[in-house]
């Protein structure tokens, strides 16, 4: 099968879909003539001039302006630039676009998605590094996808632009340069379907985004001390497969659950809790967690290694669910 | 011009002092010894050195992503600034911040931003307390023209309109916002106009002509100084160099930006200060060695300096230093 980047993954799927609707439009800083700032739109201008609309620096209105675009008939796709930069804007999400329908007994379908880049790069320091979906998983009102391959993201975002309700996309940083197989044929990646990147017996990993490839990396030299990982990507966390991570968890008995974000109220607290809650008899083990350290993300790279969790945090967590039982 | 040599020179002096910081910036991150990103303040020299010297040393300021110059201007070590740049323990942040979360309250500094605008409540606040203190203080709150189109500048605007408060904002105009031209994004063609709405005074200037920013900047600090409130003042310059270092600057043809190095503030001065025979040959020789000796000495202090211990991320969150666990 061809290659592609993560990128032109979600080039493609913004390019097919705006071909097949002409309502979907897209905006935000520095997305037309640049094509964003990791260049996913470099081909959009010249296909589709009218849509695809560099904005002023109004965080606010670019996301409120989404859920009144989407009310009078289009389907905007709105940048957020660095997830950062959400909480400039935060009140149009929160207060506007995840409650508008329900505050109005379901009058409106929302036809909007709200996209961007999260997570550390190298030294972004504090307010360019953010990864902050858990809140959006949190308060009601919004899917949130975090695709961790080129082929889920140009497969998720495919179906972010034809769901009926609004959406969130948070793309790691550090991925979009990631090259994988993307078949040419079109396909969707309905939400709610977690994928098995890796299937073992002896200790379930759920993670997504960066921290899938970090897990992917822990499993492969988990191996050769003998302990088999499963690594589960959960690649939508609104909706989340429930039901595919407690039949692992049945079959493996032991699980992790790994984020960049802070562990305190990260949303691996949220699964380790649903699953001892539904299978507490089957486990062996403490449910672990792995996550940043409570702080801000600091610019100085010793000191950013070490609030953020990599392949060796994951690893660590492994073992210790494990404790020589494997 | 009724100023004396001492007093011209001394602006000249800052300018060059900014200049050589910012040229040897440049030169490191190219080198790649500087982590992160950076944005550089050359050719807005003027602005930073001449609302600078009408404010005292506790005075204060907010400043943007595009900080080193307010920062030198202001009287900050050069030796802690290196070494915030290169992610040093001995830095202004310890490391913890870099380029763009340089501070220095004892100077009155407080902050540099990594959020277009967010000094500007900052500013508003500040004035609060001068002003309920019943000090004397001005605040100088600097921002770029892609910052006039956030919300936070024009609430922050009425803010210190009604309360009367000492802020001076002062708007550096270089023409772009990261690949977006003020033109394009922007509802005036002078961002001082935006003064009207808010029932302020609103100066445009030649912001490459460090007299006219001292002036009216002094005019300005006066007239808050004395409880008449606010004043927007707009310089109007040109971005030399990218948005950030390694900017491909895909927005703009070279020769524009060669059209505008004519005009460049430094060069444009010296002129003037020969003209008046203020500045032989061998004294602009010796300003320039000292303002490079002091940047050399900088950048041996920061590469001297041990990076942080891994640990020390996870100190300075409360003032008790806990709250990185659970
Ligand atoms: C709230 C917010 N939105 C977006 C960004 C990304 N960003 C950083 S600098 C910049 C352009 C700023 O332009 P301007 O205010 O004119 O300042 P300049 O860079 O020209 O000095 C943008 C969009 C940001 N840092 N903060």
């Amino acid at each position: 099968m061809r290659e592609i980047t993560f990128s032109e993954a979600l080039g493609e799927a913004m390019f097919e879909e705006m071909s097949r609707d002409p309502t979907i439009f897209t905006y935000g800083e520095d997305i037309a003539k640049q094509g964003g700032i990791f260049g996913a739109y470099k081909s959009l201008l010249g296909k589709f001039p009218d849509r695809v609309i560099d904005t002023p620096i109004s965080e606010e209105v670019i996301f409120g302006s989404a859920l009144g675009a989407a009310l009078a008939g289009m389907r905007p796709v709105a940048e957020f630039h660095f997830a950062d930069f959400l909480f400039t804007g935060m009140t149009a999400i929160a207060n506007q676009i995840m409650k508008f329908r329900y505050m109005t007994g379901g009058q409106a379908k929302l036809h909007l998605v709200l996209r961007g880049p999260d997570g550390i790069s190298k030294s972004a320091a504090a307010q360019h590094s953010e990864s902050i979906e858990t809140i959006f998983m949190h308060i009601p009102g919004i899917k949130v996808i975090v695709p961790s391959t080129p082929y889920d993201m140009k497969g998720l975002f495919k179906t972010a632009l034809r769901s009926d309700d609004p959406v969130i996309c948070f793309e790691h940083k550090m991925l979009y340069g990631l090259k994988g197989p993307v078949p040419e044929e079109e396909y969707y990646i309905p939400f709610g379907q977690a994928d098995i990147k890796k299937e073992g017996k002896d200790v379930t990993v759920v993670a997504t985004s960066r921290m899938v490839h970090e897990s992917l990396k822990a499993a492969k030299n988990l191996s050769k001390e003998g302990i088999d990982v499963e690594v589960i990507d959960l690649r939508t966390l609104v909706p989340w497969d429930r039901e595919k991570v407690l039949e692992s968890v049945k079959k493996t008995h032991r699980l992790v659950v790994a984020h960049e974000t802070w562990k305190r109220g990260g949303w691996s607290a949220e699964v380790a809790s649903v699953v001892q809650e539904e299978v507490f008899d089957y486990l062996d083990a403490p449910i672990l967690r792995v996550g940043a350290y409570n702080v801000h993300i600091p610019f100085s790279p010793p000191l950013q290694d070490f609030v953020v969790p990599d392949s060796k945090s994951v690893e660590d967590a492994v073992r210790k669910v494990v404790g020589g039982a494997v | 011009m009724e100023y004396s040599k001492e007093f011209l020179q001394s602006l000249y002096v800052t300018m060059v002092r900014i200049r050589t910081f910012e040229k040897k910036a440049e030169e490191l991150f190219l080198q790649g010894k500087l982590p992160g990103f950076i944005h550089l303040y050359i050719g807005e020299e003027a602005i930073a050195a001449g609302a600078m010297v009408n404010l005292r040393r506790d005075d204060y300021i907010t400043s943007t992503h595009r900080g080193h110059g307010h920062m030198i201007a202001k009287g900050a070590d050069i030796k802690k600034m290196m070494a915030e740049l290169y992610g040093k323990e001995t830095g202004y942040c310890k490391g913890k911040g870099g380029s763009m979360h340089i501070a220095d309250l004892s100077i009155g500094v407080l902050g540099a931003n990594g959020e277009v605008a967010g000094g500007l409540p900052i500013a508003a606040g500040a004035g609060m307390a001068i002003k309920l203190q019943k000090k004397d203080n001005v605040v100088v709150s600097f921002f770029g023209d892609g910052a006039s189109n956030r919300g936070a500048f024009h609430e922050a605007l009425n803010w210190c309109s009604i309360y009367k408060l000492p802020v001076i904002f002062l708007n550096e105009n270089n023409q772009f916002a990261s690949t977006e031209r003020v033109q394009e994004t922007t509802s005036v063609a002078n961002i001082a106009d935006r003064a009207i709405g808010y029932n302020i005074p609103g100066v445009s200037i030649d912001g490459n002509d460090v007299i006219a920013v001292y002036e009216t900047v002094k005019a300005a600090v006066e007239r808050a100084r004395s409880g008449g409130g606010p004043t927007l003042i707009e310089a109007k310059t040109y971005r030399i160099k990218g948005h950030f270092v390694g900017d491909p600057t895909l927005y703009r043809q070279e020769q524009e930006v060669e059209e505008h190095w004519a005009n460049e503030p430094i060069g444009r001065f010296e002129k003037r200060l020969k003209e008046l025979g203020m500045l032989g040959e061998e004294e602009k020789k010796n300003i320039w060695e000292l303002a490079k000796k002091e940047v050399e000495e900088a950048v041996k202090f920061a590469e001297e300096s041990p990076y942080p211990a891994p640990e020390e991320a996870l100190t300075d969150l409360f003032v008790d230093d806990t709250g990185y666990d659970y």
